[in-house]
């Protein structure tokens, strides 16, 4: 049995950068940790070179609960790339954390009419065969 | 501050919209200019007068360096050569541009033209670019799509502008006959236009409420129809010029940009848009408001951009949006006459193309050739450009001289 290669096959991995490693090595030991100003006090998401409130370089990694409230979501009923065909309908979701910043997840183990804006939700670790851990979520 | 209303579009051309292509196949580059030399002839003005060109990203044969290649293939000698990347905005963008650089005094003769016919097959097949994957999202190593939201399928604009609807509706209510109704609204002008996708193609807001859900809330009816027939180019010279041309000109007499975010998850303040800052300028700048519109021409690649625009615009208050599509007809035949030509969602999206069209219109009505669809007052006209998902936003105030 041959493995498709064919790239809207493949699902896309995330690949680190030299900026945010340390984001992706917290959540393979499942902690999430984000950005904090050590000038402004700012909390950062994505993870940057400098601040983007204060555009200091003086950024600090810290350790969050990462527990926050869906802040926005859409059940992808039509895969948005035909590698997610599998995970229809796909909750993808805006969480917010209680430091402020809002970050990309999806939304796992709840049917789609079970979601709603403003409920909690905590953290799931996916962790992939390429070593590479996504931060999931699921209702609280 | 601002435009003293001294730039004036003078001359348009607008191909006609196709799902599937039935004319003869040409370069974007070919399609370029024959777009400039349609909107040129509508003018009425030579080649030769041609100094300045703005243009987008839409040129398949060049990817770096397009004013030049555009300039020589012309044959203009230009002193405002611009790029805008401004994704469905940029032919909004175009026209500010435009503006300051004639009133600047830099040119007389602006053309702007975007392309989106099909081309011929290369006999040169290209390697394979996984950017057609991604649409608007980045999937090169160190963007942050890549390695933040393309991981979790949030990709390209559904699931952007269905967020956007979420929380809207979560926060200020739930009507979705009221969204539904800027479709149905919108396919009685598209009715009204030969050149439109979905021209003798009715829908009302049951039929748009029966359809597919893609992302919800969103379904297929209200998602714009991609096209593989389209293309547009503008004119615009200096008020002096334009009192020798051949139709009523259109005068930009205010504008405003706003860009805050790339992905909406960065937004600041979701689901209120960029299209606030971006209208107050416009109106400002040209000194009039809202009510002093006699239409609009809202970008309208979903829906809910257009519902979002209408009030971050201030034609009702915020959360009222829903409530003034039900209490207005938006067709052309109506008491707010919104995208007369269809919008894209009836006029058809063919790249950069479908945010052209609606300055096209607009132009079009102001100077009274709108046919079938000619609004009874057109001196005045709102319009917006959006690109991405609600990032980059631009809006216009166009007055006839």
């Amino acid at each position: 049995m041959s493995h498709d290669t064919t790239p809207a096959l493949v699902k896309p991995r995330p690949v680190p950068t030299p900026t945010s490693r340390p984001f992706w090595d917290g959540l393979a030991a499942e902690e999430v940790r984000i950005q904090r100003c050590a000038d402004c006090g700012g909390w950062v998401f994505y993870p940057r070179s400098r601040c983007s409130h204060c555009l200091s370089g003086r950024l600090e990694w810290r350790t969050v609960d990462g527990a926050g409230v869906v802040f926005t979501f859409s059940a992808a009923t039509q895969a948005t790339f035909p590698a997610f065909a599998d995970e229809v309908p796909q909750v993808i979701a805006v969480v917010e954390l209680p430091e402020g910043v809002h970050l990309t997840t999806t939304i796992v183990g709840a049917a789609p009419d079970d979601v709603r804006v403003g409920a909690a939700v905590v953290p799931v670790f996916d962790h992939g065969a390429d070593g590479m851990t996504l931060l999931r979520y699921r209702l609280a | 501050m601002g435009l003293r209303g001294d730039a004036h579009i003078v001359g348009y051309a607008q191909e006609r919209s196709e799902r599937r292509f039935t004319g003869q196949a040409k370069l974007t580059l070919e399609q370029w200019a024959d777009l400039a030399a349609a909107a040129l002839h509508d003018a009425g003005i030579d080649s030769r007068e041609v100094d300045g060109l703005v243009c987008g990203g839409d040129l398949l044969e060049s990817s770096t360096f397009v004013p030049a290649t555009i300039a020589e293939y012309m044959g203009w000698s230009v002193n405002l050569a611009e790029r805008v990347d401004l994704g469905g905005a940029t032919p909004a963008g175009m026209v500010w541009r435009a503006a300051s650089a004639i009133e600047l005094g830099l040119c007389e003769v602006v053309v702007m033209a975007v392309v989106g016919s099909a081309v011929p097959p290369s006999p040169k097949p290209a390697p394979f670019d996984d950017r057609i994957l991604f649409g608007a999202s980045s999937n090169a190593w160190g963007s942050p799509q890549a390695e933040f939201e393309i991981p979790y399928g949030n990709i390209a604009q559904n699931c952007g502008f269905a967020m956007y609807a979420q929380r809207y509706h979560e926060l200020y209510g739930w009507d979705e006959r009221a969204r539904a109704k800027v479709a149905a609204d919108q396919r009685v002008s598209a009715c009204a236009n030969p050149d439109a996708v979905f021209f003798g193609q009715p829908v009302s807001v049951d039929d748009v409420l029966a359809s597919r859900m893609i992302a919800t809330p969103l379904r297929m009816l209200e998602i714009v129809m991609p096209c593989a027939r389209g293309g547009a180019a503008l004119v615009m010279c200096s008020a002096d010029r334009a009192r020798r041309t051949d139709h009523r000109s259109v005068a930009v007499i205010g504008f405003g940009e706003r860009l805050t975010h790339k992905t909406p998850t960065y937004a600041p303040d979701l689901p209120h848009t960029p299209v606030a800052a971006a209208a107050a300028s416009a109106f400002a700048m040209a000194g009039l408001g809202p009510a002093d519109m006699d239409m609009v021409q809202l970008y309208d690649c979903y829906t809910i951009t257009a519902l979002l625009s209408i009030e971050d615009s201030g034609f009702c208050g915020k959360g009222e949006g829903q409530a003034f599509v039900r209490e207005h007809d938006l067709s052309y035949r109506g008491d707010f006459p919104c995208n007369t030509h269809g919008g894209q969602l009836g006029f058809g999206q063919a790249g950069l193309a479908g945010g052209m069209s609606h300055i096209v219109e607009a132009v079009r009505q102001i100077q009274g050739r709108a046919g079938e669809r000619q609004l009874v007052r057109h001196d005045t006209a709102y319009v917006t450009g959006t690109g991405g998902v609600m990032s980059e936003q631009t809006a216009l105030v166009l007055q006839g001289a």
